[in-house]
């Protein structure tokens, strides 16, 4: 393969081609898989603002940084404490988009239900990661997910057979270490959910000691069989200097009902993509999502929900507190294809902006072809309530106290749809402890990074 | 020292003056009504004295406690322990009864420099007050108000003034709009909380609530102005009569 180096795509060649000769062993498949990510990153290079799906999410920053791929790296255990979920099923670690197995816990896990890396599920010919891995992850859409395929080498591997039924949630842990040159991870995970299989899967991501910028894209896919219920939590604390686009593409069969959950409160650059696809009839999903922002963060979300069947429904529901300079887009589209008749939509996006300075970009998508349809779509944009602040303070809570506990009660609204207990109690300790840094509006970390990504966007 | 001493208050909201010059005097153990038509003042009154900040205070002086009551915040009067039962209780989706409620209590608690409570030792206390009212446990972890009905919502409110056991009690027309067996269960709350050092304020459009709970005194405000006093015959003579049996009569008073 030819390849013409050329300045916007910086170090990326590099990057391809020396994981080329360091993954001697990759299979044929996997190795046509990654060409193809990377012919297409080569092709169209990162987006810009005139691509109507960025049009709100300047990525410049990302494009005009020279990415060094993060090294193999370790770190303690103790340092990983805190961000370890109470109650989970298991803790798989990755460092620097590495499978760490020293730091990982997976004992207790029922028999049959597999859990770990998903390089090494290559390595063993795992035959669900040649079925599933790229199958249905769209490297033509979108330029991240390219990128991310092209430079493929591991991340999460979760495999429930059939009628699996997985309680406590398996929790894959993704750790960035800032280095002293910008650098960059592209984990890549694969769940399969086989007919009636039941599980939550949760993906955190956190950044560990300062350094310069870090940059993670990564990419799932989630394959969801007959009947089968899958929770997705994804998790986003990394350190305001991040750089986190973050794509979750699922594919949803016949009655399978998948859960989407995003807590987004880390990062400066942060782009999640929520792409479920209801293949089968019957399918249902739910997409869930808050996103906090302070300071200069700008967090995009992204929703593209296709129904390509009959009978089958989705809800979205986010909300999104905006302070200080922050900016926030929800853009949330709904394709209703031609033969997914009685498909019912619904999709709410309520934001609160905490100062005059912080800004919205609330904009739904609905493209339905079918003639048969419910779909309805909402957004809102207020203020912190006068009347239930003087409600609070009324009773006897301080102005400040007040404030926190009516953004808390907004935060509640989206841990309330979480079925699982363990995740609630965990993810309103994490949100509860965030929230005084923000509703100050000023951000508890400002880099001189975070600064040149404003210039350069 | 009286417990609330309102004297010459004038109040405006947008330029529209409402309170024009009220003066009114509750000792501890009294239970006073404030009585009126519509767009009187009654519930501007309520209001000014819970602190409510859309109002303009142009005037006047109110001292609970012997304190400068004008001079706080919403958060401080309540600490002080002044409570108000609101006409219209609002609704807040995401925080539960309970939850509310302990972080209110414990705010009042530790104004006083009273050990704050946990969860174990609030839950039976909520749990005796919510039983007064004959409210179902369930509504603990519901959302603060969310899809109550009316009467619930009242009802609510006395929860709230129960736990939290103020010196003064304001309830804000807490009986519009109640039928007859909520309007009794509210009445048997507030008369469950008459006591020696506590004072009740009822302001009230409807002289029905006065035959549950008997108050000690009852004044008739019109136009801003508490235009008539009495004992508890008045509100049955202004049933009787009407407002407009009070009013003429202000009118030849201010003169």
């Amino acid at each position: 393969m030819a390849i013409a180096t050329t300045e916007p795509l910086r170090g990326y060649p590099e990057a391809f081609f020396e994981l080329d000769s360091r993954a001697l062993r990759q299979p044929a498949w996997l190795r046509e898989l990654r060409e193809r990510g990377f012919a297409r990153f080569r092709d169209v290079g990162f987006p810009t603002t005139r691509n109507e799906d960025w049009r709100f999410t300047n990525v410049n920053a990302i494009a005009q940084t020279a990415f060094q791929p993060a090294p193999a790296q370790s770190v303690t255990f103790a340092a990983l404490e805190p961000f370890l979920i109470p109650g989970a099923a298991c803790h798989l670690v990755f460092v620097n988009g590495q499978y760490a197995a020293r730091l990982s816990r997976i004992a207790g896990l029922p028999a049959g239900v597999e859990a770990g890396s998903l390089g090494e599920a290559i390595q063993n010919n795992r035959k669900p990661a040649e079925s599933h891995l790229g199958r249905y992850l769209n490297v033509e859409r979108d330029a991240f997910c390219a990128l991310n395929t092209a430079l493929l080498e591991d991340g999460g591997y979760v495999y429930l057979p059939r009628r699996a039924d997985v309680e406590a949630p398996i929790c894959l842990l993704f750790v960035s270490l800032p280095g002293t040159i910008p650098s960059m991870a592209h984990p890549r995970t694969l769940i399969v959910a086989e007919d009636e299989a039941q599980a939550s899967i949760v993906e955190q991501y956190i950044s560990l000691g300062a350094g310069e910028v870090f940059f993670s894209n990564s990419a799932t896919e989630l394959v969801a069989g007959e009947g089968a219920v899958v929770s997705h939590y994804l998790v986003e604390r990394q350190d305001r200097n991040a750089f986190k686009i973050s794509t979750l593409r699922s594919e949803q069969a016949r009655s399978a009902n998948v859960t989407s959950h995003s807590i987004l409160l880390g990062g400066a650059l942060v782009r999640n993509n929520v792409h479920p696809v209801l293949a089968g009839e019957g399918s249902e999903c739910l997409i869930n999502g808050l996103f906090i922002a302070a300071g200069k963060q700008h967090i995009d979300n992204y929703m593209l929900v296709e129904h390509a069947r009959p009978h089958s429904s989705s809800r979205q529901f986010y909300n999104g507190i905006l302070d200080g300079h922050s900016r926030g887009v929800f853009h949330g589209r709904i394709i209703v294809h031609k033969d997914a008749q009685k498909t019912d939509a619904k999709q709410t996006n309520r934001n609160l902006l905490l100062s005059d300075d912080a800004q919205i970009d609330t904009k739904p998508q609905l493209e339905i072809y079918a003639d048969d349809v419910k779909c309805t779509h909402g957004a809102t944009i207020g203020q912190v309530e006068e009347n239930a602040l003087f409600y609070l303070r009324s009773r006897g809570i301080s102005e400040g106290a007040a404030r926190r506990l009516l953004l808390l009660a907004f935060a509640n609204e989206c841990l309330e749809r979480m079925k699982c207990p363990v995740m609630r109690a965990y993810l309103e300790g994490v949100i509860q402890a965030w929230l005084p840094a923000t509703s100050t509006g000023a951000p508890p970390e400002a880099g001189e990074i975070e600064r040149r990504w404003e210039e350069a966007g | 020292m009286s417990m609330l001493e309102i004297k010459n208050l004038h109040a405006k909201i947008n330029n529209h003056f409402i309170l024009k010059g009220v003066d009114l005097v509750v000792n501890a153990g009294e239970v006073h009504s404030i009585m009126g038509p519509n767009g009187s003042g009654k519930s501007t009154l309520a209001q000014v004295l819970a602190r409510r900040e859309t109002y303009e205070i142009t005037a006047g002086e109110v001292l609970f406690g012997g304190k400068d009551l004008l001079s706080m915040k919403p958060e401080e009067v309540a600490c002080e322990g002044l409570f108000m039962a609101f006409q219209y209780p609002i609704e807040i989706p995401g925080i539960s009864n309970a939850y509310f409620l302990r972080a209110a209590l414990n705010a009042i608690r530790k104004f006083r420099g009273e050990e704050e409570l946990d969860a174990m030792d609030f839950l039976p206390l909520l749990k005796d007050k919510m039983r007064l009212l004959d409210m179902d446990e369930r509504f603990l972890n519901r959302a603060v108000n969310e899809g109550f009905s009316g009467g619930e919502k009242k009802r609510n409110e006395i929860v709230q003034m129960a736990v939290l056991e103020p010196r003064l009690a304001i309830l804000d027309e807490t009986d519009s709009g109640l039928d007859i067996d909520a309007l009794r269960i509210v009445a048997k709350g507030v008369n469950l909380m008459r006591r020696p050092d506590r004072g009740i304020l009822l302001v009230t459009h409807y002289q029905r609530l006065l035959n549950y709970i008997v108050p000690d005194f009852v004044h008739v405000l019109v136009d801003g102005k508490i235009v008539k006093s009495g004992g508890p015959e008045l509100a049955l003579e202004l049933e009787e009569k009407g407002y407009g049996w009070a009013e003429p009569e202000a009118a030849t008073a201010i003169r």
